[in-house]
């Protein structure tokens, strides 16, 4: 790591290149931009899931780290590759009047022609694609489920503000369970008339669960509270009887089917890590996600 | 099935495939494939959540073993051998479904064991009476194990049920061979639910290739001989024989890997623009390539075989090949082996591929070298490009996996002087949990029953059409030329390749 103090975008850039050829390999075989937008506190634990999915994404990753506004424009940075990095990484620190025109520091230093993804690992702006750094982005990842109050509030505003590229992890979540639920259908291709989520009392992927089985199966989705952790159960009824899928521990979860015995599947709470490597292996719209947001807009609406 | 899921969407593109209710009966539960490949990739698919709810699985083999011995060698195998964490609960889950069946192959009882094992795997699994048999075991069984499970009712599945078997190389060592192996097969279940591995094709690599020649635009206008000059096909393994004496001699690397490994290989890079990505359009542009391979007339000139000597390999001093252990003194069979094939189509009309595959050369490596012909006109003179040679494009299938290209470029410094660069492309993913191995993918497919990356009948039986000539050449010439351990084969490899004005890369 090179620290850089009192910067700007050409010599960070500059240190890419040096980095590169001090490495012996001045060749890039990086396939995006990943931009990461934190606070101070969060920015260490967020620099390390980047590290983790930059593996299977070799990646340019862009921490910023936006500090306090006022006083005169600063911007210091640490720059480095290598060492367990599948790409090349800069730690931005933004303080002063700068603060303001982020999107001016990290422009500059975007991959030629390659694709840009952002993430807000905790807080979000409430409309991710107006946000100027957000604009940069054709995928705008954020987590509702890591704000640090008001987590339904924050995904209900994330889906009101829906615009194409937008994700969120809480949705992200979801995939194995989703999977698990369809993979259940087709053995039993039955008529569902009836569905519950049960979840901790706060959980915006159990909100996003029912919306999506709400949305798909058009029925009515009650959702209960449990002491989670996560999602513990999800009930579909049919006339044959429930279809469940119970997971108390957050590890291994028990599937009930109609006339078959039960059996437990393996179905863990997965990393941050693992879900933004999801996130980055699709970088186009998720329609399936958009009608989900939608769908939680309305159900929230006629409350 | 006719109800549409309102779960699934072709939108959805998150959702992994996971199979449907099903398990596996596993033949050869002590051999190094079972143990290396098949039970870790089957506990790493487990762990991925693809396996279905009350996946099992059965082990069939000579042993007086109960349940949990058998359960016992898959957990040695998978903590030793799997790709991603051993996780306790997953273990547990996995290996509830885990069966032994004692006896041989023409035990009539033990195949009533495993009917009635199977059987109670529907009821108490629920497995749906769909079954896929592992042959995990010398071909010579084949025969035996299929005509019992037929005999007991094993393979005839029930209205909406499947039954599938998966066989491994080798696929018979000759065209006659093989045609009787498939007539075995074929006799008891039909040629879809016959799944051949090769695990080449599992790799993400190759399934790059695909994705590279059709994808883009910039590869395909040059893909054929006005640009190509030729083809060189490489798989090269530093190790011996190892403790596989008994396999391979009498086999040889030419039916080892030419026939199979490298003869798809050569498919994939020649084959036509398949009209979409599924089994039946990628086999039948496979087979055309296959069908139209031709090779020359004098194949005294046009092949080459070795045999590894006793020698220094990456620094180790290591025996020669009739020094290993259960290999007769007088064997012939050969350790290296190139050979000169032409696709008599319109497209590579006059470009030969040289398909090359050995033990003990100098590292591992698997790859396809599309090499170019020269530019038809140089505007410099010929002191300043004396360093550049032909351009190229390497596809690396393995290790590091990715592509190379090969091109000229001006030496900085020098007025101008031009020399061979290279430019490489390696994406990531090979060390992510989510990446899957080839076996997995491939035992996956199997449960799925999705077959585009397993090569059918039609195909093994055109690639032995290609290969006995030579190897009916060869057995009539005496002993292959011997090479040092550790070198890139024998000098009559480099004048095969001499002859034609050409030379073999160094990989």
């Amino acid at each position: 790591m090179i620290e850089l103090t009192d910067t700007n975008s050409s010599s960070i850039a500059a240190e890419f290149v040096r980095s590169r050829t001090r490495a012996g390999s001045p060749a890039m075989g990086m396939v995006m931009t990943l931009v990461i937008v934190a606070p101070e506190e969060d920015a260490a634990e967020a620099m390390a899931a980047a590290k983790r999915a930059s593996r299977e994404h070799p990646s340019r990753v862009l921490g910023v780290i936006l500090g306090d506004a006022r006083g005169a424009a600063q911007v210091n940075a640490q720059v480095g590759s290598g060492d367990g990095w599948g790409g090349e990484t800069a730690l931005i620190r933004l303080k002063g009047e700068v603060v303001k025109h982020a999107e001016s520091v990290v422009l500059p230093l975007l991959l030629p022609d390659s694709p840009v993804a952002i993430w807000w690992p905790t807080s979000a702006p409430r409309d991710p694609a107006a946000d100027p750094l957000g604009a940069l982005a054709q995928r705008r990842i954020t987590d509702s489920a890591a704000v640090p109050r008001g987590k339904s509030t924050a995904m209900l505003t994330q889906c009101e503000t829906y615009a194409p590229g937008n994700t969120d992890l809480s949705w992200t979540r979801l995939t194995p369970w989703r999977a698990l639920l369809a993979a259940a259908l087709d053995q039993h291709p039955l008529k569902v008339t009836g569905a519950k989520v049960t979840a901790e009392r706060i959980s915006p992927s159990a909100d996003l669960l029912a919306a999506w089985l709400c949305d798909r199966l058009k029925i009515e989705v009650t959702r209960g509270s449990s002491e989670g952790p996560g999602i513990t159960e999800v009930t579909l009824d049919t006339k044959e009887g429930p279809i469940r899928i119970a997971r108390a521990d957050g590890r291994l979860a028990t599937f009930t089917s109609p006339n078959r015995p039960d059996r437990p599947v393996a179905l863990k709470r997965r990393e941050v890590p693992a879900l933004l490597a999801e996130e980055l292996r699709r970088l186009d719209e998720d329609d399936v996600y958009a009608e989900v947001a939608q769908r939680l807009v309305k159900l929230r609406g006629s409350k | 099935m006719t109800n549409t899921n309102p779960l699934r969407d072709p939108q959805d593109r998150r959702l992994p495939r996971i199979a449907g209710p099903c398990g596996m009966v596993l033949f050869g539960v002590t051999g190094d494939l079972s143990r290396k490949k098949v039970m870790p990739a089957i506990y790493d698919l487990a762990n991925r959540g693809l396996l279905p709810p009350g996946f099992s699985l059965v082990g069939f083999a000579r042993r007086d073993w109960a349940d949990q011995d058998f359960a016992q060698i898959v957990h040695d195998a998978v903590k030793e051998h799997a790709r991603t964490p051993f996780r306790e609960e997953v273990w547990n889950q996995l290996s509830e479904g885990f069966r032994f069946v004692s006896g041989d192959f023409d035990d009539d009882d033990a195949f009533d064991q495993l009917r009635r094992t199977v059987e109670e795997l529907d009821q108490k699994r629920g497995t749906g009476g769909n079954m896929a048999f592992y042959l995990a075991i010398p071909p010579a069984f084949f025969g035996n194990v299929v005509g019992q499970l037929k005999e007991h009712g094993l393979a005839d599945p029930g209205a909406d049920q499947w039954r599938r078997v998966v066989v491994e190389k080798p696929f018979g060592h000759d065209l006659e061979s093989a045609r009787e192996l498939n007539a075995t097969l074929a006799g008891v279940f039909p040629s879809g639910s016959v799944f051949r591995i090769d695990h080449y094709l599992g790799k993400e690599t190759v399934q790059n290739i695909l994705a590279m020649r059709f994808a883009n635009n910039m590869f395909e206008p040059i893909w054929n001989s006005n640009y190509v000059d030729h083809v060189q096909i490489t798989m090269a393994e530093d190790i011996g024989i190892g403790g596989r004496a008994g396999y391979y001699d009498g086999i040889g690397a030419a039916r080892d890997v030419i026939q199979n490994h490298l003869l798809q290989l050569m498919a994939l890079v020649a084959m036509e623009e398949p009209i979409a990505f599924d089994a039946e359009s990628l086999r039948l542009e496979k087979q055309k390539v296959l069908a139209s391979a031709q090779l020359p007339a004098r194949l005294d000139l046009t092949t080459a075989r070795g045999q590894y000597v006793a020698g220094w390999a990456g620094g180790e001093k290591v025996g020669g090949f009739l020094e290993e252990e259960g290999i007769e003194k007088s064997s012939t069979t050969e350790t290296f082996a190139a050979i000169t094939v032409n696709v008599e189509t319109r497209r590579w009309a006059g470009v030969p591929f040289y398909l090359r595959t050995g033990k003990r050369l100098g590292r591992r490596v698997t790859e396809v070298a599309v090499v170019f012909k020269r530019a038809p006109h140089l505007p410099f003179t010929q002191t300043a490009t004396e360093d550049l040679t032909q351009n190229a494009l390497v596809i690396r299938v393995q290790p590091d996996e990715g592509m190379t290209m090969r091109f000229g470029a001006k030496v900085p410094g020098t007025a101008m002087e031009i020399r061979d660069v290279n430019m490489d492309f390696a994406y990531g993913g090979s060390f992510t949990e989510a990446s899957a191995e080839a076996y997995e993918r491939l035992i996956l497919d199997v449960l799925l029953g999705d077959p585009p990356l397993f090569p059918r009948h039609e195909e093994v039986e055109l690639s032995w059409k290609i290969l006995d000539p030579v190897i009916e050449h060869w057995s009539k010439k005496g002993k292959p030329d011997s090479y040092d351990s550790g070198t890139w084969g024998p000098e009559s490899a480099d004048k095969m390749l001499a002859r034609d004005g050409r030379t073999w890369r160094r990989p």
